[in-house]
């Protein structure tokens, strides 16, 4: 007989590693989307799961895989459940994550902007961010070559010293 | 799901078609989500406040898709097809809030493919044709400083789902205008040829300013942006004139139609179909 508290663990942990469909380097627990795991009364394991941006095409099949693990686990009754608020931050991007990112030659994010509450301030100077350390070789001699990138959340860079290209998850 | 590589496991075969962002037949966006109405809030009111707003997003996303193949750089066709990406997100969590809370209980797709031209609530900025780069840079700045800080104010709406939706989108949002505020100093501040196109988009633009203005009032804190931005790239301040007509009351430029025969085409050549 498994206790409810070690069940809930073992459902928080399959949970835990199921990989990001666009980062599949990082867990959804690296991420930061993966917000709680926890047992209904009647024996239904609910997850919370974030979007990280309001288009993500890859929150639905997020939620699909995290369903399809519990229940390859043995979880006969899963609900998912999408928490929109408080919004997704790159802050909640763990050690880990950002370390696997580094590994892949994908620089992590930096801390993100707080606004204190009210309009938000445009900055217009050009020298607005510090420079991005290049993950493959360390230099700080980057640049910016397109805030956007493959998917919502990376920006384009490029290292000046190892010539390399590489992609930057944003700080939101 | 086990492969590690994106692109392979994109092109494996899925029972499900939930990973792409167009189509239709999708999972509901508010999966999940408590979608309670708070006792004592109008719920035609909001419902018509989703609506208009959903309305922009989506009718601008679909602007912003028409750059791809098109853009100047390879990078400005991503970052366009990425603010595009965001704002059709906005509208879909939009269109289903407001399904839930006008008692029609109508899904995404029904806004989107199923309303005719008259029954869409967006400004007419938004659906006015792309023109050239530094048309759509400065209509991109108009439209993202307006719903920038009509977001930051909705952020506390007593609708804890509008209110979710917004506090995100002002993080997307102030990624947009940067990008729109960078593009037009730049030009405005580029070649000769380049500040006369941006004066040139600055003129078509301006008639269309009021009637953001209209429902919402964030004015000051929009005719502020536009102002450091073209003080920046030496441009002179639009100057706005109310116009007839109100795409917040369904009437729209010629435009529209076209622009949403395209959108919705497969959607009502074959009612049943997802993909
Ligand atoms: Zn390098």
């Amino acid at each position: 007989m498994v206790s409810v508290l070690t069940d809930v663990r073992r459902a928080r942990h399959i949970a835990e590693q199921v990989p990001d469909p666009e980062l599949p380097m990082l867990t959804l627990a690296d991420l930061g989307v993966l917000r709680e795991v926890s047992l209904a009364p009647d024996g239904t394991v609910v997850a919370s799961l974030t979007p990280t941006y309001s288009g993500c095409p890859a929150m639905a099949e997020m939620r699909a895989d995290v369903a399809a693990r519990l229940a390859a686990a043995g979880y006969e009754r899963v609900e998912i459940r999408t928490v929109l608020d408080p919004p997704w931050t790159s802050d909640w991007i763990t050690p880990a994550g950002r370390r696997k990112l580094t590994e892949h030659g994908i620089a992590p994010p930096g801390a993100a902007p707080r606004h204190p509450a009210g309009p938000v301030p445009l900055v217009l100077t050009t020298t607005r961010r510090a420079a991005v350390p290049c993950p493959r070789c360390g230099s700080a001699d980057t640049e910016e070559t397109s805030r956007f990138a493959a998917t919502s959340c990376k920006a384009l860079w490029r290292c000046r010293a190892c010539l390399e290209p590489f992609e930057y998850v944003k700080e939101i | 799901m086990s492969d590690d590589h994106v692109y392979l496991t994109l092109a494996e075969g899925h029972e499900d078609d939930t990973r792409w962002a167009y189509g239709t037949g999708f999972e509901d966006p508010l999966h999940g989500v408590d979608t309670t109405v708070p006792d004592g809030l109008d719920a035609a009111e909001l419902a018509a406040s989703c609506v208009a707003l959903a309305d922009d997003a989506l009718v601008s996303a679909q602007r912003l898709a028409e750059w791809t193949t098109r853009a100047p750089e390879l990078e400005e066709e991503v970052a366009l097809a990425n603010i595009g990406l965001d704002l059709l997100g906005q509208a879909r969590l939009l269109y289903a809030r407001a399904g839930q809370v006008d008692g029609t209980g109508r899904d995404e797709d029904a806004y989107a493919y199923f309303r005719d031209a008259d029954d869409f609530r967006n400004v007419r900025l938004a659906e006015l044709p792309n023109g050239d780069f530094a048309f759509s840079v400065v209509r991109l700045l108009a439209l993202s400083s307006w719903r920038l800080a009509h977001f930051e104010r909705l952020a506390a709406h007593p609708d804890p789902v509008l209110s979710a939706i917004a506090a995100k989108g002002v993080k997307e949002l102030t990624y947009h205008r940067q990008y729109a505020a960078e593009w037009a100093v730049r030009l405005g501040d580029g070649t000769a040829e380049s500040h006369r196109r941006m004066r040139t988009a600055l003129e078509r633009v301006a008639p269309y300013l009021g009637e953001l203005f209209t429902a919402y009032d964030v004015r000051d804190e929009v005719v502020a942006v536009l102002r450091q931005v073209t003080e920046a790239g030496g441009l002179p301040m639009p100057v706005y004139r109310p116009l007839p007509g109100c795409g917040r009351a369904g009437e729209h430029t010629e435009h529209l139609t076209p622009l949403l025969a395209e959108l919705q085409s497969v959607a009502r050549a074959h009612p049943e179909a997802t993909w």
